[in-house]
């Protein structure tokens, strides 16, 4: 947290001011265990499935990114007001739950496999045929399926809205790799001016999306 | 241990727009000046550059430029018979927190309330008896009217280099502009915002629909601007990473690009971020307020002795601070006594989406600044005849998208799934060529049972009590929102569009649904102190040596953004302040 | 090289000088040249080294001032008697400012700009200090000079003077005009602008024929002020150069890094007609030549370069790097872009800057830190593309300067 200040005189400032994102890099996982992974891994690859012009959730980096964001503040519930008492509220009350996203990850992915072992005979989600994935996932989003040890719509209405987040985020999060989903519906991404854009009605913009961290085309080529 | 700090001529609670217009002109009467801001200061280059803030995970979806709910939040409930509980995360507002408060992520959408605003009450009834209004809603006329506050619009106006078209010069009509707007007496000073594809094409067919579209004004610069302190700002580039973001290249007005590069250079202003103020002292008497108490960051006390406190932490926070203060008679809404918490209101927003055929249309909807837009304002306020509609009030409605960041803005028509194969072509389809959240910006009338009080249970990190909201819509809203949603698919319809899906608010008022940060109300202004917190001049009826400044005074909201009217009220509080109150301190207005 | 004779000759004057009254000689009543001095103090910037930043006394010293052969400290130089200068005469304090030398006798460093200094008159410094005379006096020992070895040795600024500096009061060209020789006296000796906008010999002395073409300072490049078309003034006016020494911005760029502190504390307050001088001055020096080619667009740092620019820079700079007058600079046209040592523009670039405020422009922008985003070979890329663009030609940034300034700035706090 920042410490108090005074300001007084001049507008404050320092030499390399500022919090950049810190990049969400490829490598060891940081919150799932491996066997979570999978099962995220192949949850992503349904919910965002591939295609021949872009890739699913799996190739775009959803997984890594959902990762990468429990490990962190997101991932705790930190800033949100977390202090009891927890009652049940009505729908306009928002949410009233102490389960943070990564407990709730935790639980649901442990209950879905439960859920995959019982209904489809010692089978991990991962290994199930797509068709049956589906299956899967339409019944937990139509509360048909209930798990025991977690709320399966709860979870799977999470998983939905990370996995379509990190898709669209900033590749810097670890998702969206390689722009891949601005590509794909021409989006610039992270660029500033427009002035010379802002009078061209109905034409396709021309020019390729940049994230925070830049494009190939900034590092000079041999 | 508190430790008491030399004293101050005069203590600003809060450095966000209102706290810097008071800091401004009260140093400029040659006052010694102090702001206490909660949060942490803010600037440009080392909060929100152009080479990271373009980020929609971190600052739209993450809120992180805006206040931490573990560092407060309140309670809420729909109606008085049910149990409110916590605020955990933000949803429906997002209350502001570090200097320039919510003037650092606003989209500048800089409007005038219109001259029947200000004396509601009295218009309505004139015009439509007293028994048309329903018999619990509690609108009340303002104390000051349009034409007392027109030179503090111009004011606030020129401060920013609001862009726009003039609709009504000294009483004349002017083309292109708004024609229903209270009369200004000079143009703005800046030529409106260009506009993107979407926006003109629903001005047009707006027009051949009989309606009068003009350029929304707006607080992002159409080209260079250098405001009368001498402050400069640079053109808007129309980044799309407007609201919820800092500007990155100085070209929206906040207090940062308009007045604090001249306010923090004067010998008698200083300012502490990063510091509570848990308190406004009263004297034994309970009418003279003494200074302040503040916490800082390592939790010490101390506490600000100055002769006049100007209150300006924003709407909700004015009200929790009187409350936790004991300034002024809390609300009872059952008994109907008291003021403090008394007329609270939000917005009653409605939108439209609509999806074009993407061979014909394609929109960039990322080529936008946050007040760009065509709007029309037919259905504003009292601009029509509502004797056969049944309800009062309206809104201003336009094609105002301000950006097309993908995590919120790839829709898909209704029916379609909300994941997999099918899912996916639909967003990639239709991203360029549909226009989301045409924007209906209906007011919020005040009433009996909507209102703020202290919660019963939940506790704030300073073990007070919390503030509760209690709020709902009531029919006379969700009337206006159902009609001005249908005028606007009208126009939408006649642009060509092939889908076109209403989304009119319902009820009840949801605490998770985003409706704008125009929390109104709770510490009113008025022309008697029975059913008002403070006088025409925002000063506190209880405590005369308090202003309290911020949209906390509107006794009711209108159909527009109130930053305009807010930063209006408070160059005429100040002007009070420098030209009557030091001259002679002690109630201004005697009722 | 002076005459043995005249050296002793000068010691003998100083000899006599001490000798005589001791007392101050200063009228407590003469307003007008206690003004005049004070006015000859804000040109000649006396407080930029001999007030410590943040809260100083006023001319009590304690400074550290940075040099290429170690810090310096600045001398208290308030009227105090013990920690001061109020134990000197006029002619002592005469011959510090004008000679190099101290009461004591001993040598001061050219840190100390009297090389340039000596260019004004004896009445002027007597002005001086009669303003220096009214100041609070400070009671504030300053420590000795912290040189390392062998530069601690005063006695060897003997044999640097012998060799660098030529006393003189400064002589007007009887060819030019009245406005010219004020400006060539305003920069040549109370501004001493060539401390800094002069490039330097290993020993610290200028390098001769290459007067205010640009020196480094305080790892910045104080840019070329000569006419010079590409790297130094030579697109600017004389107004414009008038506005950026008075305000701190102009309509193509804006004053950053140490010069910032000048222009707060003297150019900002000097008379319009001594600005319009120094301009008028400045712009009647030639330049360096240099027609030079510009890189191709085809270059692979350029099209690096202009991808990067388009991309992120564009954003305050403008598309066409046109920028926005007197907020952002015009990287087209403004001069330091195309410094021949380019450390300003990767110092700026890898860190951030503010740029100044003054009464006029107090908006103060500042330009944010890239160091985290662009790696050193995407900042040459950049770089390389500004000062090769919009009609414009300089020597191409090397990756591996970048990588040097990233560590050498590492440990700067400012």
């Amino acid at each position: 947290m920042a410490r108090a200040s005074i300001i007084k005189s001049a507008l404050p400032w320092e030499p390399n001011a500022g919090h950049p994102p810190t990049p969400a890099r490829p490598g060891p996982l940081h919150y799932f265990t491996h066997d979570e992974n999978a099962a995220v891994e192949a949850i992503v690859d349904r919910l965002i499935p591939p295609d021949p012009q872009t890739p699913g959730g799996k190739d775009a980096g959803c997984a890594v990114y959902i990762d990468r964001q429990l490990a962190g503040p997101y991932g705790h519930h930190q800033g949100l007001y977390n202090a009891g008492p927890f009652q049940k509220g009505t729908k306009s009350q928002g949410p009233q739950s102490p389960v943070t996203p990564a407990e709730l990850y935790r639980k649901g992915l442990a209950a879905l496999d439960k859920h995959c072992k019982d209904k489809f005979g010692s089978k991990s989600f991962a290994a199930l045929s797509d068709a049956d994935k589906d299956a899967v996932l339409h019944a937990l989003d139509a509360e048909q399926a209930k798990f025991e040890e977690a709320d399966g719509k709860v979870f799977f209405d999470q998983i939905l809205k990370d996995t379509q987040q990190g898709f669209f985020a900033d590749p810097v999060y670890g998702g969206n790799r390689d722009m891949a989903a601005w590509k794909m519906i021409g989006f610039p991404g992270a660029r500033y001016n427009y002035l010379d854009w802002i009078d061209r009605h109905n034409e396709r913009f021309p020019l390729p999306p940049v994230g925070i961290a830049g494009s190939i085309t900034w590092t000079p080529k041999g | 241990m508190t430790t008491k700090l030399p004293h101050k001529d005069v203590v600003i609670i809060g450095l966000g727009w209102t706290g810097s217009i008071l800091a401004q002109e009260l140093t400029d009467e040659g006052l010694d000046v102090i702001a206490i801001e909660r949060g942490p200061w803010r600037d440009e280059a080392t909060d929100y550059p152009p080479n990271y803030v373009q980020d929609e995970l971190r600052y739209r979806i993450r809120h992180e430029l805006f206040l931490r709910p573990d560092q407060n939040t309140f309670t809420f409930r729909n109606k008085m018979n049910q149990t409110a509980l916590p605020i955990r995360t933000w949803g429906a507002f997002m209350p502001p927190n570090g200097v320039g408060g919510g003037g650092v992520h606003w989209n500048a959408e800089t409007w005038r309330f219109l001259p029947s605003d200000f004396v509601l009450k009295t218009h309505l009834t004139e015009r439509y008896g007293a028994n048309f209004l329903p018999a619990d809603m509690t609108i009340q006329d303002w104390g000051v009217t349009y034409d007392e506050l027109e030179p503090h619009y111009d004011q606030f106006e020129y401060l920013c280099g609001t862009c726009g078209t003039a609709g009504n010069l000294q009483g004349k009509i002017q083309a292109g502009g708004n024609p229903w707007e209270g009369a200004r007496s000079r143009p703005y000073p800046n030529p409106a915002q260009k506009q993107g594809f979407g926006h003109t094409l629903w001005a047009k067919a707006a027009a051949e629909l009989g309606h009068k579209p003009f350029p929304q004004p707006s607080g992002n610069m159409s080209r260079a601007y250098v405001n009368p302190l001498g402050v400069r700002m640079g053109p808007c580039t129309y980044c799309g990473f407007c609201e919820w973001f800092g500007c990155g290249n100085y070209s929206k007005a906040s207090p940062q690009t308009t007045i604090l590069p001249v306010l923090v250079r004067k010998s008698n202003f200083s300012a502490r971020d990063n510091c509570e103020v848990t308190r406004i002292n009263l004297d034994g008497s309970g009418k003279r307020a003494t200074g302040v108490t503040f916490v800082d960051t390592r939790g010490a006390e101390w506490e600000q002795p100055a002769d006049l406190v100007i209150l300006a932490a924003y709407a909700i926070f004015n009200v929790q601070m009187l409350l936790h203060s004991k300034i002024g008679t809390p609300y009872d809404p059952v008994a109907n006594t008291g003021v403090i918490g008394r007329n609270y209101t939000h917005q009653c927003m409605s939108s439209v989406d609509a999806f074009f055929d993407n061979k014909k249309f394609n929109f960039n909807p990322f080529i936008a600044s946050g007040a760009i837009g065509m709007c029309i304002d037919e259905f504003n306020g009292d601009n029509i005849d509502h004797g056969p509609l049944g309800f009062v009030g309206g809104g201003y409605m336009g094609q105002v998208q301000t950006g097309g960041r993908p995590i919120q803005t790839t829709p898909v028509p209704k029916g379609t799934p909300r994941w997999g194969a099918k899912w996916k072509e639909a967003v990639r389809d239709n991203y360029l060529s549909n226009l989301k959240g045409g924007s209906i910006h209906g007011s919020m009338y005040s009433y009996r049972d909507v209102y703020l009080d202290l919660d019963p249970t939940y506790k704030d990190r300073f073990g007070r009590p919390m503030l509760r909201m209690t709020i709902d819509f009531h029919d006379n809203e969700l009337k206006a929102a159902a009609f001005m949603t249908e005028k606007y698919a009208e126009i939408v319809k006649a642009m060509g569009a092939h889908t076109v899906e209403k989304h009119p608010r319902k009820g009840p008022y949801d605490i998770t649904a985003y409706q704008t940060t125009h929390l109104n109300g709770g510490a009113i202004m008025g022309t008697d102190p029975k059913t008002s917190a403070l006088n025409r001049y925002l000063q506190s009826w209880d405590v005369p040596n308090l202003f309290v400044t911020g949209a906390s005074a509107f006794p009711q909201n209108a159909g527009y953004n109130p930053t305009g009217t807010l930063c209006a009220l408070a160059f005429w509080s100040a002007k009070a302040i420098r030209e009557q109150y030091l001259k002679n301190p002690g109630p201004l207005v005697h009722a | 090289m002076r005459k043995l004779s005249t050296a002793l000759g000068g010691i003998a004057l100083v000899a006599l000088a001490v000798g005589a009254s001791r007392a101050k000689t200063v009228d407590q009543q003469n307003f007008a040249l206690i003004e005049r001095g004070h006015y000859l103090a804000t040109l000649a910037d006396c407080t930029a080294c001999h007030t410590k930043p943040d809260g100083g006394k006023p001319f009590a010293g304690g400074r550290p001032i940075e040099t290429p052969f170690g810090i310096i400290v600045s001398p208290n130089i308030t009227p105090d008697r013990e920690t001061g200068i109020g134990n000197w005469t006029d002619a002592q304090f005469d011959n510090a400012v004008r000679h190099g030398i101290r009461a004591d006798g001993a040598r001061l460093y050219p840190a100390m700009p009297y090389v340039s200094y000596t260019k004004m008159t004896r009445d002027d410094v007597k002005a001086i200090r009669a303003y220096l005379a009214t100041i609070p006096p400070a009671h504030n020992p300053v420590t000795a000079n912290r040189l390392p070895f062998p530069f601690s040795i005063r006695l060897a600024m003997r044999g640097w003077d012998t060799l660098f500096f030529t006393p003189g009061e400064f002589k007007p060209a009887p060819d030019k005009s009245a406005e010219w020789n004020r400006g060539a006296f305003l920069v040549t000796g109370p501004g001493h602008c060539g401390s800094c906008h002069t490039p330097k010999n290993v020993l610290g002395a200028d390098e001769s024929g290459k007067a205010l073409q640009g020196g480094e300072v305080q790892d910045w490049f104080a840019p070329n002020i000569t006419d010079d078309k590409t790297r130094g003034l030579g697109r600017l006016s004389v107004a414009d150069i008038v506005a950026l020494l008075k305000t701190g911005h102009n309509r193509v760029t804006g004053i950053t890094g140490p010069m910032a502190e000048e222009v707060e504390d003297a150019s900002s307050h000097f008379r319009d007609s001594d600005l319009k001088a120094i301009a008028t001055y400045l712009k009647s020096l030639p330049g360096g030549g240099g027609n030079a080619t510009p890189l191709a667009q085809s270059d692979a740092r350029m099209q690096a370069g202009k991808a990067i620019f388009r991309d992120t820079c564009s954003a305050c700079h403008g598309i066409d790097g046109k920028g926005v007058a007197d907020l952002f600079p015009a990287l087209a046209t403004a001069p330091s872009v195309r410094s021949t040592d380019p450390a300003s523009a990767i110092r700026i670039v890898l860190r951030g800057a503010r740029s100044v405020a003054t009464k006029q422009e107090p908006t103060a922008p500042a330009m944010p830190s890239f160091g985290w985003q662009l790696k050193d070979d995407q900042i040459a890329a950049v770089l390389t593309y500004i000062r090769n663009s919009w009609g414009s030609a300089a020597a191409p940034v090397a990756p591996k300067d970048v990588g040097k300034w990233r560590s050498k700035l590492a440990n700067r706090g400012d």
